[in-house]
């Protein structure tokens, strides 16, 4: 506790001081660093297994690592960049710190079980380490019976421990989000006038809540499958692998959109803001949000078109699939429709922004083309997919994420950074991300296959230009990693809102004191109520 | 029951809602919202197994059954019985949390952690009767069933193990949290009537997945 | 293992089953679609964002119906959609349905090999040889985990599941060399879990397939199989045993107790041999002994083959 003359005011970072202080905080606030901190590490561990990866994948032949490793680095990557890094990254960090400012709230409503979501979250980190470190798994981050259940030979068990135990830290975030946006909004502020991250990270927790217990069950199986010995998907006693598919992927559909949803709500705000512009189709970007969490449980089927399921049910599946694209769609354009007549300037923030919507763009676009049935037949378990899903989540979550960073780190810290780096990162990002991943659509077509750790020849140039990507873009995820921290110490001191943006979140001072207002807000606005578009029938009000 | 406490209990604490709330009504509404959210997500959960097990019950229907029937219907039934029961006197518990029945919630939360330790200590016998029998293919045990189910009737007993042990799991919490409300109610602490709705509706849906799991385990044999 | 990747080198990927060309055919629309969509957005975004950049003095009114022009761009992006589902999933069926009078292949995948038996009794390891322009049944089985058989130049690929029989049909229409891969992660090798298919003339294949070194064919072996595992002793003409006859019952309905009826199709066949007493047929008791650990895949390839020729199911020689 400060006591000088002419001491900084008061804000929920400097008001205590020490590690247990952040340790049983209950401040929403400090919990979304603590998670931050922690999923950054886990970021850059599972980046390493990457880095790995990329280096052996340059020559055909496998000469930097073993294939034992190789195939357990494969599994890690997956592992610890699903649930380590994107399920929580925007919602428990941004989510976290955000969501009780956006809506006028002191805090979420159980913070006792925030703070107990972090330490679930780390349990299963220790366990998942613990995993890494006596062996690791070479099952994949999909854990495919019979071979998790009956023949791997790694430390499946603790794996499959330590992703439930995370899971239940999901759920945890998702009931309190789920119950603070329901319960503990501002006067005034009507369902119609949130803002669309909070949309968003509703929608999310929705599927947080429903899809994860799932996952619990399924891979509980598992662990009992091995510990226990009985053999519910063994089919030496009758029991079906493809079962464990599809009670596998009812949860991980579903997770890809609980990875998603965040970044497409940290995307419209940035995009308003910095187009100073409502947004366009502010209904239909809600509904689409609730309609993608919806639909999305509906489409698991689209992973098993080969491996065993009728094909009645993929035909089914395929239908859905495309049906859930739609709303991604209307998204889409709406986004580029809010820049029309507006005013727009590049900082950061915008730059990711932009970003994200062309190679999230991409990566929907290639969603297509996988859940065309005849087409999935051949590029599924091939570097299509991988390149896929890497457009989705990196080029667009990762991309969201750094976005949302940078959008609100003068709020979360009082600090700006300096914008050229930040723009030179982005920058960096988005060329490296391409160059690493845009070769493996081709690789992909050409049947490259996932998973292997050697390959024929014929396919090594492509590799070489993947690989060539990789250290171009992690140049660019460590930068910031510098000047933020730089920021911290150096940075220009921040105001309220250097941005100039609309939304509760910047009513409050950088950074906010502990109970996020000094007074209670009432909300009169819609969103975004930036003055743009003028519309022609209020040109003459000016 | 005509009988109503009048004797004067010591003042609850003083209740304030928590810091993040503006009202008490606001934190009530808030606690019972985020009971039932977390009902959802069991119900999720426990739905996968019920919905592998249907897949495997449709499969291999006359294994099931024969399986089946060498469940111990006795003590199965007796057990549905305690748990129904104990859902009638955590309600009672419940109804006594208003008019401040101080004896009466006290009483009915006993009485329903003891029904709960009854149904545990009941499945207990029935789990040794069953490893007893040969019928637990856990940890590499003997299995033994007649041809030509064998195969199938392991595959029915892992999931009456799972099934029932992860039910008992979820009774043995939810007799923690009873007991915890029982202290609670004891020393008189505030806002017992959200705490205890809490309790009561934890209690209730692991009566309810009970509820299912008995006809799908213990009933299999007994249609028509 | 690198010298056996040798595969003819066009730089593209060959077409190289009939269903390929039209495979690549809807993959370039989706790509050239999707290229284009992604330039219009692109363009669409780069350009609102620079015309209407912050210091630029343009007219920035507007009266756009939000909610119509939601609707026009939702239900145009529907009609594509369903418009390249139907031709997908009308390609996905086709590639689904069984080729009349395919010549079949049994493939069985283990950790971390194929071994393909020809009908004739010929097998080899890791190289497929079939004839050009004649339609392929290959019925693949699994002695371990999942495994995924995928020829991208026939645009071919399907799981091999533990515990059931799984086919893939396909006619080659280009003569050469091709690569087949393991595509589902079956453990340590996966990535050496590859191969070769030769598609060659179909004398040539008659040829190479009759140079087997005399192996009898596969129901032959089968018969042989059959008497001295003593299946004929209880399935037999004149057996005194109440067992089921197997002559002509393939591809039949068999009414099972319970209530059932199955088809007798491969599966049921190797079920009946591992594990009988599953599906016992109506009107008989469960007195079928299991064969579970007695017979290896390639044995059960055999029997197969053999009680298939009991119903005069006439595959290639």
């Amino acid at each position: 506790m400060t006591t000088a003359a002419v001491s900084p005011p008061k804000n929920y970072l400097n008001r205590d001081y020490g590690i247990a202080s952040w340790l049983t905080t209950i401040d929403h606030k400090r919990i979304a660093w603590l998670y931050l901190v922690s999923i950054t590490a886990f970021f850059f561990f599972g980046g390493a297994a990457a880095t790995l990866i990329r280096l052996e994948l340059a020559t055909p032949a496998a000469d930097v690592v073993e294939t034992e490793t190789y195939n357990r680095l494969f599994s890690l990557h997956g592992i610890v960049m699903v649930w380590f890094f994107l399920v929580p990254s925007i919602p428990a960090t941004l989510g976290n710190f955000l969501i009780p400012l956006m809506i006028g709230a002191r805090d979420v409503a159980f913070p006792r079980l925030n703070l107990l979501s972090w330490y679930l979250y780390i349990v299963g980190g220790v366990f998942t380490l613990a995993m890494a470190v006596a062996g690791g798994v070479d099952t994949g981050w999909t854990f495919y019976t019979p071979y998790s259940s009956l023949f791997a030979n790694g430390q499946v068990v603790l794996a499959v421990v330590g992703v439930i135990v995370t899971g239940f830290s999901s759920i945890l975030t998702g009931l309190n989000f789920i119950v603070t946006v329901h319960k503990m909004r501002a006067p005034g502020l009507h369902w119609t006038r949130l803002p669309l991250f909070v949309w968003a990270n509703y929608a999310t927790a929705i599927i947080m809540v429903l899809a994860t217990p799932v996952l619990a069950i399924t891979l509980l199986l598992i662990a009992l499958e091995r510990i226990l010995g009985i053999g519910i998907f063994d089919p030496k006693v009758g029991g079906d692998p493809v079962l464990f598919q599809h009670l596998f992927w009812f949860y991980s559909h579903p997770a890809v959109y609980i990875m998603i949803l965040p970044g497409m709500g940290v995307v419209s705000e940035i995009i308003t803001c910095f187009a100073r512009k409502r947004i366009f189709g502010y209904d239909g970007m809600a509904f689409a949000l609730l309609a993608i969490a919806l639909i999305g449980f509906l489409v698991w089927g689209h992973h098993l078109f080969v491996a065993g399921e009728s094909v009645y049910a993929g035909v089914i599946f395929s239908l859905l699939s495309f049906m859930v694209a739609v709303p991604s769609g209307i998204k889409v354009f709406n986004w580029a429709a809010t820049l029309y007549k507006g005013s727009v300037s590049f900082e950061t923030p915008m730059l990711y922004a932009m970003g994200f919507v062309g190679l999230f763009t991409v990566g929907g676009l290639t969603g297509i083309t996988v859940a065309a049935t005849a087409v999935d037949v051949h590029v599924h378990d091939t570097y299509f997919v991988i390149a896929h899903f890497h457009y989705i989540m990196v080029g667009g979550m990762v991309m969201a994420y750094f976005g949302g960073l940078h959008f609100w780190w003068p709020k979360m810290t009082g600090r700006m950074y300096p914008d050229v780096w930040g723009r030179v990162a982005a920058i960096t990002i988005f060329v490296g991300f391409n160059l690493t991943f845009f070769p493996q659509f081709v690789l992909g077509y050409l049947g490259m296959p996932r998973r292997y750790h050697t390959y024929p020849d014929e396919f090594q140039l492509l590799n070489v230009l993947s690989s060539a990507g990789a250290p171009v873009l992690a140049i660019g995820y460590l930068l910031p990693l510098v000047y933020l921290l730089y920021s911290l110490r150096w940075g220009p001191v921040a105001g309220s809102n250097p941005w100039e943006a609309k939304g509760l979140e910047w009513q409050t001072p950088s950074p906010p004191p502990e109970h996020n207002f000094d007074r209670l807000p009432i909300v009169t606005e819609e969103p975004y109520a930036y003055g743009l578009p003028k519309r022609d029938s209020d040109a003459a009000r000016g | 029951m005509a009988y109503r406490s009048v004797i004067p209990t010591p003042p609850e604490a003083e209740a304030k809602p928590a810091p993040q709330f503006d009202s008490l009504r606001q934190q009530y509404e808030a606690d019972t919202l985020g009971i039932w959210i977390f009902l959802a997500s069991e119900i999720l959960f426990f739905g996968g197994v019920f919905m592998t097990y249907t897949v495997y019950r449709a499969a291999y229907p006359e294994a099931f059954e024969a399986a089946s029937g060498r469940l111990d219907l006795l003590l199965g039934g007796i057990n549905t019985a305690i748990l129904l029961t104990s859902s009638l006197t955590m309600t009672l518990a419940d109804d006594a949390v208003l008019p401040r029945n101080r004896k009466a919630l006290i009483g009915w939360l006993a009485v329903t952690a003891l029904l709960g330790a009854v149904f545990l200590a009941i499945k207990g016998v029935e789990y040794s009767l069953e490893f007893g029998a040969h019928l637990a293919p856990i940890f590499a045990r003997p299995f033994e069933f007649p041809e030509p189910h064998t195969e199938q009737a392991r595959l029915f007993f892992s999931f009456y193990f799972a099934l029932t042990g992860l039910h008992a799991v979820h009774l043995f919490i939810g007799i923690v949290v009873v007991l915890i409300m029982l202290v609670l109610a004891i020393r008189g602490a505030p806002r017992l009537e959200a705490k205890v709705t809490i309790a009561g509706l934890y209690w209730h849906l692991v009566d309810l997945i009970w509820v299912f799991v008995f006809p799908l385990l213990y009933l299999a044999a007994r249609h028509g | 293992m690198a010298g056996a990747d040798a595969v003819s080198d066009t730089p593209l990927l060959p077409a190289a089953s009939t269903l390929a060309e039209r495979v690549d055919t809807l993959f370039f629309t989706l790509t050239g679609l999707d290229a284009l969509m992604v330039l219009v957005l692109s363009g669409l975004i780069i350009g609102f964002a620079v015309y209407y950049r912050r210091n630029a003095r343009v007219n920035r009114t507007t009266d756009v119906p939000e909610t119509k022009t939601e609707i026009v761009w939702s239900l145009g992006l529907l009609a594509v959609f369903l418009a390249i589902f139907v031709w997908a999933a009308h390609l996905y069926v086709e590639e689904a349905s069984p080729l009349n009078n395919a010549l079949e292949i049994h493939a069985i995948g283990k950790q971390w090999m194929w071994k393909f038996q020809h009908r004739n009794g010929r097998h080899e390891i890791n190289e497929l040889h079939v004839p050009l322009g004649v339609p392929v049944k290959v019925v693949l089985a699994t002695q371990d985990v999942i495994h995924s058989f995928f020829v991208p130049a026939f645009r071919v690929k399907q799981d091999l599941v533990p515990g059931r029989y799984r086919t893939v049909w396909f006619t080659p229409s280009r003569i050469g060399r091709y690569h087949l891969f393991c595509a589902e992660y079956c453990g340590l090798d996966h990535s050496r879990m590859r191969g070769q298919v030769i598609v060659m003339e179909p004398a040539e294949y008659e040829t190479w397939l009759a140079g087997g070194g005399g192996a009898e064919s596969l129901p032959v072996q089968g018969e042989k199989l059959f008497s001295s595992l003593g299946c004929i002793v209880c399935h037999g003409a004149g057996s005194r045993v109440a067992a089921p006859s197997l002559a002509g019952i393939f591809g039949k309905p068999v009414p099972l107790k319970g209530g059932q009826t199955v088809i007798a199709d491969e599966t049921y066949i190797r079920n009946s041999i591992l594990t009988s007493e599953k599906q016992v047929v109506a009107g008989y008791e469960p007195i079928m002994p299991s064969f579970a650990g007695r017979v290896t895949d390639s044995d059960l390839t055999r029997l197969i083959a053999y009680i298939k020729s009991l119903s005069g199911e006439e595959g290639r020689p």
